[in-house]
């Protein structure tokens, strides 16, 4: 085959097909070019005003690794003004965590900016090394999940940083529109597609500067770059990655490329049809973890492969989005088998036991952790039926958890 | 590693590297120096689909053969790069090895 020349330039050796339009691309066009766009993205959207601290949730793992090597790029290139962190979140998984986070200590250096790590021992007592001892590895990812995002906002909240950005991709976006799609969640689906999620569980901003990028092109991007990254699964979630949008993602991206940004698209065009009630915006709904998927790059189960927690979150705030409007929600939760029509009024207070922002007297992360403490997880399953009438998934989870491990 | 069968045709060198997290299915190095035949019995030359069983059968000690190969090609979502270019752009899995070639395996499905 004779080489093929580039798209842009017309002049260089073609190494780059782009899976959105087919364009063949030298490197340095396809350098430029993906920066370029990453850049009309943030414009367009507005994401960030000049003067603005920004947390990057770094993992180590390509995407956030990728984005912290753009925003820094672009941060000069147009004099963005912007003041970058790296933030990351230690979960105490040894032989997983402690590798890549050696790579985010040298990313801080590479890229020069401060580095704030947040570790889940110091936060809960608990390391997701200790949680899987006592819970089993079935159930983990509830814990890590839960964990994760108050340890991502306490971490902005200790750098006194109100946005942080995390390394979500295309393929992230359209498998989490999928999935959603997939279960008849339409709120959900609607904020997944939203390039800046505000929860009103939480005071820090989240937003995806990489929501239109092909996850292809940002390993290429890497490799182009020759940046330094880290990639092996979670030792805790190996067959977390099979997750079948992934790979449904992955195999029609095969057939027609374009089908990952399209299904983003679609995943817009469809949450503009949402009416706002349902969307339940954020901001209004006080379901403690809107948006657990959003919940930072780093785990090997983020969206499509994660296994849990947030689905039960969900439906709660399902079921809060349908019949409430304001502040005040009055949750009406039809159960068969059950006293039919409790309600219950969710408003949003502070966790008595260690001050975060929740939608229940204990925040989930306590719960959880008093769960631990008390050796006997199935305190979470007597908690999570009680206060979250609407949710039976992470209930039946907890209890699968249990299962496995008793 | 030479094949006695392919006779004049000389050996072809080359290198493969696994990257992305693929590494780990082949003994957790990154690059490998392998030598395919010049010539297969068939009288065809080695290309990436040979390249394929080759590093199955020869090189890879997982036993996971489906995290790299799926229906006798590459898996989804693995980039393949020939001389640092998409195998797109070379033929894919058509592309006859030269010897000095440089064949990137990249997964992009781990965490980030």
């Amino acid at each position: 085959m004779p080489p093929s020349t580039c798209y842009n330039c017309k002049a260089a050796r073609a190494v780059i097909i782009r899976p959105k339009n087919r364009h063949k691309l030298c490197r340095e066009c396809f350098i430029q070019i993906f920066e370029l766009e990453v850049h009309e993205t943030i414009t367009s959207a507005n994401l960030f005003f000049r003067g603005e601290r920004i947390a990057i949730g770094a993992s180590g793992g390509k995407d956030s690794t990728v984005l912290a090597a753009v925003l820094k790029t672009l941060n000069e290139r147009y004099d963005y003004g912007l003041d970058l962190s790296l933030l990351s979140i230690d979960e105490g998984i040894r032989g997983y965590r402690d590798d890549s986070l050696e790579t985010v200590k040298r990313n801080a250096v590479q890229y020069e900016m401060p580095l704030e790590i947040v570790g889940y021992g110091e936060l809960y007592g608990w390391t997701m090394d200790q949680v899987v001892e006592q819970v089993g590895k079935k159930g983990n990812c509830t814990y890590c999940g839960v964990f994760r995002r108050q340890a991502l906002d306490r971490g902005a909240a200790r750098l006194g940083i109100n946005h942080v950005v995390t390394g979500h991709n295309a393929d992230d976006v359209a498998e989490t529109v999928m999935m959603n799609l997939l279960r008849g969640d339409l709120p959900r689906l609607s904020r997944g597609t939203s390039i800046v999620t505000e929860s009103g569980a939480s005071d820090i901003k989240r937003s995806k500067p990489l929501k239109y990028a092909y996850e292809k092109e940002i390993v290429l991007y890497a490799h182009h770059r020759q940046l330094d990254y880290f990639s092996t699964e979670c030792i805790y979630s190996p067959e977390a990655f099979r997750g079948s949008a992934r790979t449904l993602i992955k195999d029609l991206e095969k057939i027609r490329p374009s089908s990952i940004l399209d299904i983003v698209k679609s995943g817009e065009d469809m949450a503009a049809l949402v009416p706002s009630q349902v969307r339940g915006a954020g901001k209004s709904c006080k379901s403690s973890a809107p948006a657990d998927d959003e919940a930072a790059g780093g785990c090997g189960s983020q969206n499509g492969r994660t296994s849990g927690g947030e689905m039960a979150a969900m439906e709660n705030q399902l079921a809060a989005n349908d019949t409430a409007e304001s502040r005040e929600t009055e949750i009406r939760i039809p159960r068969k088998g059950l006293e039919a029509k409790k309600i219950k009024t969710q408003t949003l207070q502070y966790c008595e036991q260690c001050g975060y922002i929740s939608s229940q007297r204990i925040c989930k992360a306590c719960t959880l952790l008093d769960g631990l403490n008390r050796n006997r997880p199935k305190a979470a399953i007597e908690i999570s039926l009680e206060d979250e009438e609407g949710s039976s998934t992470l209930a039946r989870q907890m209890e699968r958890t249990q299962l496995t491990n008793s | 590693m030479t094949d006695p069968t392919s006779g004049s045709v000389a050996p072809i060198p080359i290198t493969v590297e696994f990257t992305g997290g693929l590494e780990i299915l082949f003994s957790n190095e990154r690059k490998h120096k392998i030598t395919v035949p010049g010539r297969l019995d068939d009288g065809s030359q080695p290309n990436i689909s040979y390249l394929l069983r080759y590093l199955v059968d020869n090189l890879m000690k997982d036993q996971r053969k489906e995290l790299f190969i799926m229906e006798d090609n590459v898996r989804p979502g693995i980039l393949v790069l020939i001389n640092d270019a998409d195998w797109e752009l070379e033929g894919e899995e058509a592309y006859e090895l030269q010897p000095g070639d440089n064949i990137v395996f990249v997964s992009t499905l781990h965490g980030g």
